[in-house]
């Protein structure tokens, strides 16, 4: 008996492929499949009272989220306050990726391990230390205010979109950093300096011959970036006030304080579907755009 | 025609405290194809990457055309390289990397596609226009690199090793076809190799170098025959060294005694002085004769066969003579390894193939 197994084992190559995906495989469908179908399937319920849902089918919770302004409102500032995060991580990390990966020659992991030196503390901790920061009595203002600059705490700092563009940038900064360090380290100089041999000038080279060949790091820091903060609620719960607040935090009152499962279950699905959709037409833009420029 | 098309006037450059080009002059003529060759490290490179202007030099000027490019951006110089690893711009095809260096130059839709034919034609690529780079052998995308350098039209083209990734076979048919399409186009071509065999096959003149100095520069026959010193002469070609010590001098001839073969006298080409211990002997192994019997040329000496190499057209005989202390290197197309049953052999010396030469 035990020697058949071990026959029919060693025989099938998917069979063996199987038993060493399974710890993960088994992983996944508990935590994220079946709480997927899960959330899919509450989506198209309806919440009677505090306690009692009522379980048939409809799909009146997602005529109700485009329904209510304040939902499609919320939708569209977290999608806007994630573009713009990955929009200014882009910007930031890009330039210093490109001096690592071309100027620096020796230690770059040096660098790059002190480039993610924040980010070996907690997610909350950063969070809250750029409280200490942005605050009306945080380190920029009253620095501001006892240099004389200021008679008043610049309040926009603090509980508002920008705490929140601020500290997720800085937040996501890391997972930008990696993949566009790896997509530029792997570009070969002589590609570059091929470039400026056939008389492009250093701008020209980096537009037609840099960029296009560190796509796909682009493409991947914009998705690492993009995807997690559209559904980040800690950052803005805490930093964003009223003007920060984002859709994910709308959803989280659903399933808590409000209680309205069903409908938080729609707005999660719907998000979900934004960020599908958005982050398809990202990558396929961006794709299509530096081809072009090449 | 310009005597000096490209002036190097006293070019060093230094890395940290490294002379990669150690104070280095000398006149490139136009049309010429030259070669730049030495062991890897030996700052030949480096000169190549200074005339590309990828490197500025740390001491000196560069004449091109009679004007300065010293100080010239890559952009800026009429010059075009061709990459060690060819450096074929993955992300478009090989149409559009020819183009690449066209852009700037102003020339119309109409020109550019004649340029870019002409181009592919010389080199032997129509129909490869819409290949990327991934999808081409290592001939062809070295023959890609080669029509995207001469599609400018330099005035030089660098060539930064562009044979060393490619299969013997390969290599030898590509060092003809350079040389014909050099010969055609009339460039002037500077090439960097350590392949000396394809240096001296290939080039009009030749620049040995050696930490980050000149050796000697000529035409490949005199690098061959007459070398000036022995880094040149062992690094070309093959050859034996024997100890040897001068004497006194004979108008244009020395007397040399060489190992405990006695005293001869020798051609003092390179004017060595009298009475020195700091010389040496070189004798080319295909310029020494084997034979089962004695000959009357200048030296002849009985030898034991030690070892050989059957290399088809000639063989290699390592032999052991009384007077001399190395093992010498013979090689022979009349005689092969079963010529010689008890390996009892003569080998004869005439006195005109040894160059005498200072050790250091």
């Amino acid at each position: 008996m035990l020697q058949a197994v071990q026959k029919f084992y060693a025989k099938s190559e998917s069979v063996r492929a199987y038993t060493m995906l399974s710890p993960a495989l088994i992983l996944i469908i508990l935590l994220m499949l079946i709480p997927m179908i899960l959330m899919l399937s509450f989506s198209f319920f309806t919440q009677i009272s505090f306690v009692e849902i009522d379980y048939t089918f409809t799909i009146q919770r997602y005529i109700d989220f485009f329904q209510k302004n304040l939902l499609v409102t919320l939708l569209i500032k977290s999608v806007k306050i994630s573009f713009l995060v990955t929009l200014v991580t882009l910007l930031t990390a890009y330039p210093v990726c490109y001096y690592i990966a071309f100027y620096v020659k020796k230690n770059k992991m040096l660098w790059l391990v002190m480039l993610t030196l924040p980010f070996w503390t907690s997610y909350l901790l950063r969070v809250f230390s750029w409280k200490i920061i942005l605050g009306t009595k945080g380190v920029i203002n009253s620095s501001l205010i006892t240099a004389g600059l200021l008679s008043e705490p610049l309040t926009f700092l603090m509980y508002s979109e920008t705490a929140v563009i601020i500290t997720l940038t800085h937040a996501y900064a890391a997972f930008a950093l990696l993949p566009l360090y790896v997509s530029l380290e792997k570009i070969d100089f002589s590609l570059i300096e091929a470039g400026r041999d056939l008389g492009l000038s250093r701008l020209e080279v980096f537009w037609k011959i840099t960029f296009p060949l560190s796509m796909p790091g682009v493409i991947g820091a914009i998705l690492i970036i993009f995807i997690p903060t559209v559904g980040d609620y800690v950052t803005p719960a805490l930093l964003g006030g009223t003007d920060g607040r984002m859709l994910s935090n709308m959803i989280q009152a659903y399933f808590g304080k409000i209680n309205n499962i069903p409908l938080g279950a729609a707005s999660a699905t719907i998000m979900l579907f934004t960020v599908a959709v958005v982050t398809m037409v990202v990558s396929y833009t961006t794709k299509k755009l530096t081809q072009r420029i090449s | 025609m310009n005597n000096s098309f490209i002036q190097i006037n006293q070019i060093s450059k230094h890395f940290g405290n490294v002379k990669a080009v150690d104070n280095v002059s000398f006149e490139i003529q136009e049309g010429e194809f030259f070669s730049l060759l030495g062991p890897s490290g030996c700052g030949k490179t480096t000169l190549l990457r200074l005339l590309a202007g990828f490197e500025y030099p740390t001491s000196g000027n560069l004449l091109l055309d009679g004007s300065d490019i010293t100080a010239l951006p890559p952009d800026k110089r009429p010059t075009n390289m061709v990459f060690q690893n060819y450096a074929i711009f993955p992300h478009i095809n090989v149409e559009k990397n020819i183009q690449f260096g066209l852009r700037k130059l102003g020339l119309t839709n109409e020109e550019i596609r004649e340029r870019v034919n002409d181009v592919l034609s010389l080199v032997k690529l129509e129909g490869y226009e819409e290949r990327f780079s991934s999808q081409l052998s290592g001939g062809q995308r070295q023959r890609v690199a080669l029509a995207r350098a001469l599609v400018r039209q330099p005035k030089v083209l660098l060539l930064d090793e562009p044979l060393g990734a490619l299969d013997k076979k390969l290599r030898d048919e590509m060092q003809l076809e350079l040389r014909t399409l050099q010969k055609n186009i009339g460039i002037t071509f500077v090439f960097v190799t350590h392949d000396q065999q394809e240096a001296i096959s290939m080039s009009d003149r030749v620049a040995v170098m050696s930490e980050g100095k000149i050796q000697q520069l000529s035409t490949p026959n005199e690098l061959y025959k007459n070398p000036h010193n022995i880094f040149v002469s062992d690094f070309i070609g093959e050859t034996n060294f024997l100890k040897a010590e001068t004497k006194s001098k004979d108008g244009e001839h020395i007397n040399v005694s060489i190992e405990k073969l006695g005293e001869f006298k020798i051609k003092n080409s390179l004017n060595i002085s009298e009475n020195s211990s700091d010389v040496i002997c070189s004798i080319r192994p295909e310029t020494m004769m084997i034979d089962k019997e004695k000959s009357d040329w200048d030296i002849c000496l009985e030898g034991k066969i030690k070892q050989t190499s059957y290399l088809g057209e000639i063989t290699k005989f390592y032999i052991e003579t009384k007077e001399i202390e190395k093992i010498i290197t013979v090689s022979s197309q009349y005689f092969d390894n079963q010529s010689f049953k008890n390996n009892d052999c003569f080998i004869s010396i005439n006195l005109d193939d040894i160059s005498l030469l200072n050790k250091k």
